[in-house]
């Protein structure tokens, strides 16, 4: 429900970033999301367009790298998979575990276009 | 963040965003920078922001979320009239509409904030941060964010609390924790509310609410609570009352508590 909130933050990061290298355009944007960061990775898609729109990533295409969800169990000290609403040992069955992955919600990887251009600039001032 | 000081770049993911940093060339010529923060970080900012604000006065701060219903005003209202003078409480109500809540709340003669959404399904930090300002903290032990009505949304924002709490009404059905994992993974205390009516409902096992609480690997403690019981919600108060003590020690200790909101992914795990 809150998806296009997260995307208009996700955008507002990605501009922060191409900002930063004096990028003019963006063309891709990469994010990690896992089952348990509350966030839906088709309503995130569905959102982006809109929340794009008018920025440096309006010509972006979003990549979704959805991660699995892996426990580590404090009682028998193994790890394994597991599902969103059973995040017991898969090994010993104690709940006492703790997230090694599946709550993520991060931008990982933005593809910056023209970056080349403003850097070679910046040498030819010097 | 800001576009001066480069603060969405941290300790973590510097070295790839610097000048001749791991900066790889796709085919089309555009480059992929490595960035690795989470999506959220704007948002746990203010959050840190709340935090600092709150534990300057020392005052410790639940988040109140469930779905619309469960009882959470009406626990704050029982609560305040019980409370006869041992702590001192103050309250930020979130509904997408009405100030009725916080009316309610000001009826017990408590301190009430009404924060209106209008759309929004949640609360965020920035929200929080508007309305800190305007509220007298002086004296005050424990302030209660009362979350929109919503078991999904609510749980993925950090407001600068440090305890959640999740109500779950006996009408709801004891499953609500296999269907919402997200928000019962977050509680630090889950409170099983309505509990008078019990009896008329054959099919809600506490039993089985723990159960799926555990399951979550969250082991939370959990209350049964009626407001038509007093010392039931007693044992709430003495929970409460026992989380300010721990909460003023950790503070003189200079240990910092936070939710279990906040993903903090790009610490914990190694993503190839």
């Amino acid at each position: 429900m809150h998806e296009l909130s997260v995307c208009l933050a996700l955008i507002d990061q990605v501009e922060k970033v191409a900002q930063s290298h004096h990028a003019t355009s963006v063309d891709l944007v990469v994010l990690q999301i896992g089952p348990l960061s509350g966030v839906e990775a088709s309503l995130l898609k569905h959102a982006f367009p809109l929340a794009v729109a008018g920025t440096l990533a309006e010509k972006s295409v979003l990549e979704i790298e959805l991660l699995s969800i892996k426990v580590h169990c404090m009682s028998c000290g193994k790890d394994s998979d597991a599902v969103i609403n059973r995040l017991v040992c898969g090994h010993c069955g104690d709940y006492k575990t703790q997230l090694i992955s599946g709550d993520e919600l991060l931008l990982k990887r933005v593809g910056l276009v023209g970056i080349e251009e403003a850097e070679n600039q910046g040498v030819a001032h010097v | 963040m800001c576009d001066t000081c480069g603060c969405n770049v941290t300790s973590g993911n510097q070295h790839l965003v610097q000048p001749g940093g791991a900066l790889s060339h796709t085919s089309d010529g555009s480059v992929a920078i490595e960035v690795l923060t989470n999506l959220l970080s704007e948002n746990d900012k203010i959050a840190a922001h709340n935090r600092q604000h709150f534990d300057a006065q020392g005052v410790l701060v639940m988040n109140l979320m469930s779905s619309p219903g469960s009882g959470k005003t009406a626990l704050l209202e029982v609560m305040a009239q019980q409370l006869k003078g041992r702590l001192k409480i103050a309250v930020i109500e979130g509904d997408l509409e009405t100030e009725n809540d916080a009316q309610r709340i000001r009826q017990q003669g408590v301190q009430a904030i009404q924060i209106v959404t209008g759309t929004a399904c949640h609360l965020d930090a920035h929200m929080v941060h508007t309305e800190l300002h305007k509220m007298d903290l002086k004296d005050i032990d424990v302030v209660f964010i009362e979350n929109v009505g919503n078991l999904v949304c609510p749980a993925s924002f950090d407001l600068g609390h440090h305890i959640n709490v999740a109500l779950l009404s006996v009408t709801e059905g004891d499953d609500k924790p296999e269907k919402y994992p997200v928000m019962f993974r977050a509680a630090d205390q889950v409170v099983i509310s309505k509990t008078d009516l019990l009896p008329y409902l054959e099919d809600f096992s506490p039993d089985k609410a723990i159960l799926h609480i555990r399951e979550l690997a969250n082991d939370a403690p959990v209350l049964q609570v009626s407001v038509k019981n007093a010392e039931s919600v007693e044992a709430w108060i003495d929970w409460v009352i026992s989380e300010v003590a721990m909460q003023k020690q950790r503070l003189l200790d200079g240990v910092d508590i936070k939710t279990k909101t906040q993903s903090d992914g790009v610490l914990l795990h190694e993503h190839g």
